[in-house]
């Protein structure tokens, strides 16, 4: 049913990696996720691929939750592959149907942008399984926080995606309610076709979004009876803090980093 | 005849799971058409599990519902042809309307079963007189309506599809003393017009004690008692165990039989005062 959808991938354990400061695994995140697309080559690639394992295993997640991630996106893997298979350059060794050729390189090619798309989705799964979305919120609220200067509402947009992921579950909840009421009224959801479908949907969305406005007007409220104001002069209940394995992991990946440019060097792209 | 029976009913919640959780555990019972039955039982003793397999809304994990003998999965293709025999009212059902205007709301259901519009129309106005909706509402969007009166377009969103079985799952939650009591009595009139069977579902023994014919006593996932009213209430002690309790009155009078006094059990307010008053004039003369 509708419940089976996992937004919140939070996987609690105790290891290193679930410890480290939410703010330091954001970014290594998303260096990680920069250094896949500036290696050029398979030693470079391949480098990036065993920190990725190394964390990956030091995560305390079984293997099986990361290929679950992996599996949703199996489409566009595949389907990328199959694209970059047909734009390589060289000798063809096949040729379909007369224009479509497959080269050395295009394989070269196809196995590579492949190799990139799933370490991308697994250096992201680390970070999803190993901290909770509270966690993600307060830490993007304050490496966001320089952008006050530009007058962004950094607080406003963090509170307003900790308020969304909070409400999900209830939302999947009541959803499901109101499924079970209109089909108890012989609402059809699983047959006809796709007009049919999408005029089915109507009695369903409707409620869920008259719920939705209610239920943001109580939180509304609720908020401001508890003197809430936004983000000016309020304290943190948990202050992050940082500690010696926050340094060493900053440390490691950017020797990791480091490496990925000299292999970069060294070797011919790729692409 | 029996117009639904369970036979060895039972319902898994997240089999193969760390959170399984058994919440209908080997149900069997039978209730006569034209019965109103009153189900009873705290938080979490499985009677919503219990009555959405009624109409089809969840799949037995083992063991079968009859519907006038035919099991409803039969052929799972027409459990839709089952849930307009078995019409269901969720709690807070005025959280499911959605259409322009009410009549509409209310013709969802019967539409739904392929009838001809001037049909639908007079089951829709006849289902809104039912719950005591006035003419003049009927045009108006659902929205602008009370809570109360939201309640009653929902609750006849079903009883216009003219279920063989009505289903309520508290229908009074949430409203105010007197909205409770009209709506109640509502729902005996309705009961006594159609003959058809009802099964109240209602945290409230007083409601249950005014209307039901017989009681179901669900305890964790057990169908622990299934009697007529009178019976039931007289197991009072019972019931406490279960985190149920009796209605007021019926305890009043438990108390004053166990002081001995010459008193019947009561399930309302009226079936005491005809005890006790008679009590009341010889007790001056006597106990003075």
């Amino acid at each position: 049913m509708v419940r089976d959808v996992t937004l919140g991938q939070y996987f609690p354990a105790k290891s290193v990696i679930h410890r480290l400061d939410p703010r330091v695994k954001v970014i290594l995140t998303f260096l990680f996720i920069v250094f896949v697309f500036v290696a050029q080559n398979f030693a470079a690639l391949l480098l990036m691929i065993a920190l990725e394992v190394c964390v990956m295993a030091s995560s305390g997640v079984p293997v099986k939750q990361y290929f679950k991630s992996l599996k949703a996106v199996l489409f566009i893997v595949i389907f990328t592959g199959i694209l970059n298979l047909f734009y390589g350059s060289g000798e063809p060794l096949v040729t379909l149907f007369g224009f479509m050729q497959i080269t050395w390189n295009g394989i070269q090619n196809a196995i590579f942008i492949a190799i990139r798309i799933m370490s991308l989705i697994l250096f992201s799964a680390v970070l999803t399984f190993t901290t909770t979305p509270t966690e993600l919120t307060d830490a993007l609220e304050r490496i966001m926080k320089p952008l006050k200067v530009l007058h962004v509402r950094v607080h406003e947009i963090a509170m307003m995606m900790t308020i969304a992921l909070r409400f999900v579950p209830t939302l999947l909840e009541e959803t499901d309610k109101i499924m079970s009421a209109q089909k108890a009224r012989g609402a059809d959801l699983e047959s006809g076709g796709l007009m049919q479908r999408i005029k089915a949907l109507i009695p369903i969305l409707i409620p869920l979004f008259v719920s939705s406005f209610r239920r943001a007007y109580d939180l509304a409220m609720a908020m401001e009876c508890r003197c809430y104001h936004g983000g000016e002069g309020r304290t943190k209940m948990k202050q992050l803090h940082m500690a010696a394995r926050d340094g060493w992991a900053v440390a490691i990946s950017v020797a990791v980093c480091a490496l990925v440019i000299v292999l970069n060097v060294l070797m011919p792209a790729i692409l | 005849m029996a117009i639904i029976e369970t036979k060895d009913l039972t319902y898994t919640y997240g089999t193969g799971t760390p959170f399984e959780k058994t919440a209908v555990d080997h149900v069997n019972l039978s209730i006569e058409q034209g019965e109103f039955i009153g189900v009873i039982g705290h938080t979490g003793s499985g009677k919503s599990t219990l009555i959405q397999q009624f109409n089809g809304l969840l799949r037995p994990t083992s063991g079968t519902v009859l519907l006038d003998g035919k099991d409803i999965w039969a052929e799972p293709k027409k459990i839709r042809a089952v849930r307009f025999r078995v019409g269901m009212v969720f709690q807070y059902p005025e959280h499911q309307l959605f259409e322009e205007t009410v009549l509409k709301d209310i013709s969802f259901g019967p539409s739904n079963m392929g009838l001809e519009p001037a049909e639908i129309e007079k089951r829709a106005r006849d289902a809104a007189k039912f719950v005591g909706l006035r003419e003049e509402l009927l045009e108006k969007s659902p929205f602008e309506l009370s809570g109360g009166e939201k309640r009653r377009v929902a609750i006849a969103g079903v009883i216009a599809m003219d279920p063989d079985v009505l289903i309520l799952d508290e229908p009074t939650a949430g409203l105010d003393p007197r909205g409770r009591d009209v709506l109640l009595s509502q729902i005996v009139n309705y009961h006594e017009v159609r003959h058809n069977t009802i099964l109240l579902v209602s945290h409230s023994m007083e409601d249950i004690a005014r209307t039901a014919d017989r009681i179901l006593v669900m305890n964790g996932g057990k169908a622990a008692m299934f009697d007529e009213t009178k019976k039931v209430f007289a197991r009072g002690e019972e019931l406490e165990r279960m985190g149920l309790r009796v209605p007021q009155i019926t305890k009043i009078l438990a108390m004053l039989q166990k002081d001995g006094y010459p008193v019947e059990t009561a399930l309302t307010l009226e079936q005491a005062i005809r005890q006790l008053m008679p009590l009341l004039e010889e007790g001056g003369r006597t106990h003075g």
